[in-house]
């Protein structure tokens, strides 16, 4: 077993049992904690992938900016942990679940594990090739942050541009729902 | 990287979307809902980054970076909205917000 493997090993642990913790923890605080150890690892096994801006911005995003608006609304919100309500409802919705997983791994299990003859390079990792940025039509996988740059304003020139109305379009709904107008009434 | 191949990653995606899945059905606390909501995405990110480093095709790797950038406005938008509930009902919990129940 080498390093990579090893690596493997404990980014994937930790990735799905923080995810399995997250979903069954009865506070919000405990259970943002371990989506913080769930994003890490993904991180991580971005890492391993040699997508290492995408790493960064995993960081980044998801343990930096997405965990702190999390935990500011969970400090604004004063939330408790959750009650126990109505077991029928909850055995109800728990077998749902449950069924909804089942079937789902089982189908991915059959996708991934059946991939045929149509598939004979899917097991095996092909060799970086770092020199040209595009390769006929399509963009060459490249560990660099060049190739992302290329890519993004070459191929996807409209698509960040609608990302970026897109952030402006979510932070003008956002101050839009949370302004207090001037003579609202007190909601109760 | 031998013993480890794309098949192992895609399962983990698998898994991680399941999970996520998981919670979005059972649990009631809609600020969970929204976290397993980022670990079904999560997920689906892992796969595309196996199949751009499997076929060597950087296409995979850039629709990540856009499915981040959706997760950040979705996140912000749906929070937003939560704290517009709490308002108005004093509770987080999906059972709580029946106005459009009968």
């Amino acid at each position: 077993m080498n390093l990579v493997d090893f690596l493997f090993l404990v980014f994937a642990t930790l990735a799905v049992g923080g995810g399995v913790l997250m979903i069954f923890s009865r506070h919000p605080v405990s259970a943002a904690m371990f989506m913080i150890v769930s994003m890490v690892s993904v991180a991580g096994l971005f890492v391993l992938l040699e997508s290492f801006f995408l790493a960064i911005l995993q960081v980044l995003v998801y343990a930096g900016a997405v965990m702190v608006l999390f935990l500011f609304i969970i400090m604004l919100l004063d939330v408790g942990p959750e009650g126990a309500k109505s077991s029928k409802v909850k055995l109800l919705s728990g077998l749902a679940g449950v069924v909804c997983f089942g079937i789902l791994m089982v189908l991915s299990l059959i996708l991934v594990l059946d991939s045929g003859p149509a598939c004979s390079s899917c097991s095996v990792w092909p060799s970086l090739d770092e020199k040209n940025l595009v390769l006929g039509e399509s963009l060459v996988f490249s560990t660099s942050v060049k190739s992302f740059g290329f890519g993004l304003f070459s191929k996807y020139m409209l698509p960040i541009q609608v990302a970026g109305f897109l952030l402006l379009a979510a932070m003008v709904g956002v101050i839009i729902l949370s302004k207090k107008y001037v003579g609202e009434q007190n909601p109760s | 990287m031998e013993s480890i191949t794309p098949q192992y990653f895609l399962i983990l995606a698998f898994l991680l979307f399941g999970v996520g899945f998981l919670g979005v059905i059972i649990r009631r606390n809609l600020l969970i809902v929204l976290m397993s909501l980022e670990l079904m995405l999560n997920g689906v990110n892992i796969a595309l980054v196996t199949f751009s480093r499997v076929g060597l095709n950087l296409d995979g790797s850039l629709f990540v970076f856009f499915i981040m950038t959706v997760a950040a406005a979705e996140v912000a938008v749906g929070l937003a909205l939560l704290v517009a509930l709490y308002k108005k009902r004093k509770s987080i919990f999906s059972e709580d917000a029946t106005l459009l129940h009968n």
